[in-house]
């Protein structure tokens, strides 16, 4: 078994706090996990990208292959299309539909949306409304490992579980709010056959 | 020399929550006659706490170094925030103030932190010094010279490239610097043998008493995976050098240390022989095509990945322990028809085996084109050198062609000085806008376009004194605190005792903010404090907020300033919004945790 995500976004989108959430997740199953990071100048609201790879047996490069990734995971609807090469031909693009307009040439959202139709298998989910339902626009992330549960190597527990512990100091409430964030994005992501 | 050796690398060290406090003020200790005596007076254990060692933490190659020298009983450990380097000392910070030793703490440049930790290391002490790759130029004087010296408390200097400058301004391998100075180098290829290489790299330096270099490059230093502990080592004790001369580099003794060194390199290259670092992973016995792969570090990642598609197993020989081994790689070069040599970086390795004269079989690499010359491998470069086809894909389409660099944060303070720059400068023809390094070289990029320099840490305010000697008016330096305070002290002195025709714009956000917030080594008062001390005329130096409502005010002062034919130092000041942030959000934990408490 192996899982490699492709995660996408904006610097201080929260990419990284899914790539934890989902590692932690694997790790605590026994799996073994890589997962590799961007800092420094790229981070200010530039184009970021991680990678997080899951198996059951050692795993080598901390970078995916190309036409590798089982999934892309992206916060942002441009970001989503940037790094297409590295999805394996039967992967997921799944992607947020909010979009990030800091550069001036930045592309209608039709012509988005209509790029993210032509990969064979994608899932685009309006993860602001979404989370702003569950009680905090900043739960969107959240709303996407929702979505993204349908696919990984998790069970709807052991990922609840790596939540709650991962937002636990921070007050049962954001617990809640974040826990339901989940829930919406699984919903909304559940007609898509995984 | 033998005997010594092995005294000192068996000696026993553990360390847990040690206390610096706890520590023996000085250890007395007879008139050994001898270097070789001096092994023996280390071997007292100071602390014997144990802590347990877990199972396994997911750490990042920095954070595996950090821990890698906690548990190797370190002293203290130095350094300058610099990406891909700064999480170790962040890691080693936490812990300090966690733990309460051992001592952590970020210094001006790397050039004094590496001295810091030549001065721990003089007192018998482990001692660890972290910086990115041109930090290491920064460091170069120290570095050179301490290889000279007899290294007493292990001292280890880790380096963190960036090939494929992912926050860097060049893409320079340090394990050119090590082979320079004569000294080890490691290479570790995954997070614990960041931890693994960093451990030994203390007892190394101790055995062969010279700095070691552990080399790290962002791949390395920016991913995760689970590490699993060993044991802890004890602290060393407090014990000055036995051989006072051999820390006095007059050139006298001087020579004598160049001449030990360099005897003690055929004891350094049987270490790099015999290392496990250095190991045939698919033995020269190995039947089918005879290729051979060389792999170092992160390399070995992306050959190992691909192994599974080739059709045969090629002869492998990886090399983690420098300088190279050469008796193995002749070994590797006698049993194969070819070579592939894939290593991250220059083609540091794939110049020492081809040498100048043509190899006697071919040997493929950076050299040849069966790598790129430039930037960072991957999986894919490296499957293709292997000769792979590419991995099944389908069309997915055309994509955007929309670039999102990275930019300044909205409402960042360095923004309203580059507006203002760019207003006072509208009406010169010719004006130079020299900077420097941080977040504000953003400012080079649209909607700004108002920098024109960014070379390396404090170039602009000599460079732009440069531009002024030139017959250049009007030159601008811009120039952050915490890069002002790291190497733009002393291009400053210059300009002062010409009274350059410069303008110098500080721009001081009170922090190191392009690395993630770590604290400037002086604040915003002693700044300028220091830059009035150097003796710029009061009538000439200006403190002011780099807030949006006084943009007019700083442009027209700018005017005044640049229109003056000297030195003039203006200093904008305004908090950082990151740090705000973080700033904010500690001070609310803080009083939760206060609020907690009085509830209890």
């Amino acid at each position: 078994m192996k899982f490699d995500i492709l995660l996408a976004g904006v610097g201080g989108q929260g990419i990284l706090s899914i790539a934890s959430i989902v590692a932690n997740g694997a790790m605590h199953k026994g799996l073994f996990v890589k997962q590799s990071e961007v800092h420094g100048m790229s981070q200010r609201g530039g184009a970021v990208v991680a990678n997080l790879r899951m198996a059951d047996q050692p795993i080598h490069s901390d970078l995916i292959p190309a036409h590798e990734a089982d999934m892309i995971l992206s916060l942002e609807l441009l970001e989503s299309l940037r790094y297409l090469e590295f999805l394996k031909p039967s992967g997921i693009l799944l992607t947020s539909s909010a979009r990030v307009v800091n550069v001036p040439n930045y592309p209608p959202e039709d012509d988005l949306r209509r790029r993210v139709d032509q990969v064979p298998h994608h899932c685009l989910v309006d993860a602001d409304a979404l989370a702003k339902q569950a009680g905090n626009h900043l739960a969107s992330n959240m709303v996407m490992v929702g979505a993204a549960s349908h696919w990984l190597p998790l069970g709807l527990e052991e990922m609840e579980g790596e939540m709650a512990a991962a937002f636990s100091r921070k007050g049962e409430k954001v617990v809640q709010t974040n826990l339901k964030a989940f829930a919406l994005g699984r919903e909304a992501a559940s007609w898509t056959p995984a | 020399m033998a005997a010594r050796s092995s005294l000192t690398s068996t000696r026993k060290r553990r360390v847990a929550r040690f206390h610096r406090k706890n520590l023996p003020k000085v250890q007395l200790v007879g008139k050994p006659s001898g270097m070789e005596a001096q092994g023996l007076f280390k071997t007292v254990a100071v602390q014997s706490v144990k802590k347990s060692v877990s199972a396994g933490q997911v750490l990042l190659g920095d954070e595996a170094v950090a821990l890698g020298a906690v548990h190797a009983g370190v002293t203290a450990s130095y350094a300058y925030p610099g990406t891909p380097s700064t999480e170790i000392l962040e890691f080693l910070i936490r812990h300090y103030k966690r733990e309460g030793g051992p001592k952590a703490s970020w210094c001006a440049n790397e050039k004094t932190a590496y001295e810091e930790a030549l001065g721990v290391s003089m007192m018998g002490r482990r001692a660890l010094v972290a910086m990115k790759h041109v930090g290491l130029n920064v460091a170069a004087d120290p570095f050179m010279n301490s290889a000279i010296v007899s290294i007493h408390g292990g001292l280890v200097v880790v380096v963190a490239d960036d090939p494929g400058m992912h926050s860097s301004q060049n893409e320079q391998d340090s394990r050119y610097l090590a082979d320079f100075a004569r000294v080890p180098c490691l290479e570790p290829a995954n997070q614990q043998e960041a931890y693994d290489m960093t451990r030994q790299a203390f007892e190394l330096s101790e055995r062969f008493q010279v700095p070691v270099v552990v080399r790290l490059v962002t791949r390395l230093a920016h991913s995760r995976a689970v590490v699993r502990p060993q044991a802890p080592d004890e602290v060393g004790l407090l014990e000055k050098p036995v051989e006072r001369n051999s820390w006095i580099l007059l050139p006298a003794f001087a020579r004598k240390q160049w001449r030990a060194l360099l005897d003690r390199q055929p004891e350094i290259r049987r270490f790099a022989e015999e290392s496990s670092f250095n190991r045939f992973y698919t033995g020269p016995e190995n039947s089918g095509p005879r290729l051979g792969v060389l792999t170092t570090g992160v390399a070995r990642n992306y050959y190992l990945e691909n192994l599974p598609d080739l059709e045969f197993q090629p002869t492998h020989l990886h090399i983690g322990a420098y300088p190279a081994p050469a008796a193995k790689i002749q070994q590797l070069m006698e049993s194969v028809e070819e070579v592939l040599v894939l290593e991250e970086g220059y083609p540091f390795l794939e110049n020492q085996i081809r040498g100048l004269l043509p190899p006697h079989l071919p040997i493929h690499g950076k050299l040849t084109g069966a790598l790129p010359l430039d930037g960072e491998l991957n999986p894919d470069l490296v499957r293709k050198a292997l000769g792979l086809p590419e991995r099944p894909a389908v069309d997915l389409g055309d994509r955007p062609e929309v670039a999102r660099p990275p930019q300044l944060c909205q409402g960042c303070p360095h923004s309203v000085a580059y507006a203002a720059i760019q207003e006072a400068l509208a009406s010169y023809p010719m004006p130079l806008v020299a900077s420097d390094i941080g977040c504000y070289t953003l400012g080079a990029l649209p909607p700004y376009s108002a920098i024109e320099s960014c070379v390396c840490m404090g170039a602009s305010i000599g460079m732009a004194k440069g531009a002024a000697d030139a017959g250049l008016h009007p030159a601008l330096a811009v120039i952050g605190d915490s890069t002002f305070l790291h190497s733009g002290v002393t291009p400053l002195m210059d300009a002062v005792a010409e009274d350059a025709d410069i303008t110098v714009l500080i721009l001081d956000n009170e922090t190191v903010a392009m690395t993630g917030s770590q604290p400037t080594i002086l604040p915003s008062q002693g700044l300028r404090d220091l830059v009035q001390g150097l003796g710029v005329d009061p009538e000439h130096f200006h403190w002011l907020e780099a807030h949006p409502k006084q943009k007019g005010e700083l442009t027209e002062l700018l005017k005044r300033e640049i229109a003056h034919r000297g030195l003039s130092v203006i200093v904008t000041g305004r908090e950082c919004l990151e740090k705000a942030k973080l700033r904010k959000r500690a001070e609310k934990a803080a009083q939760q945790a206060q609020q907690g408490r009085q509830e209890v």
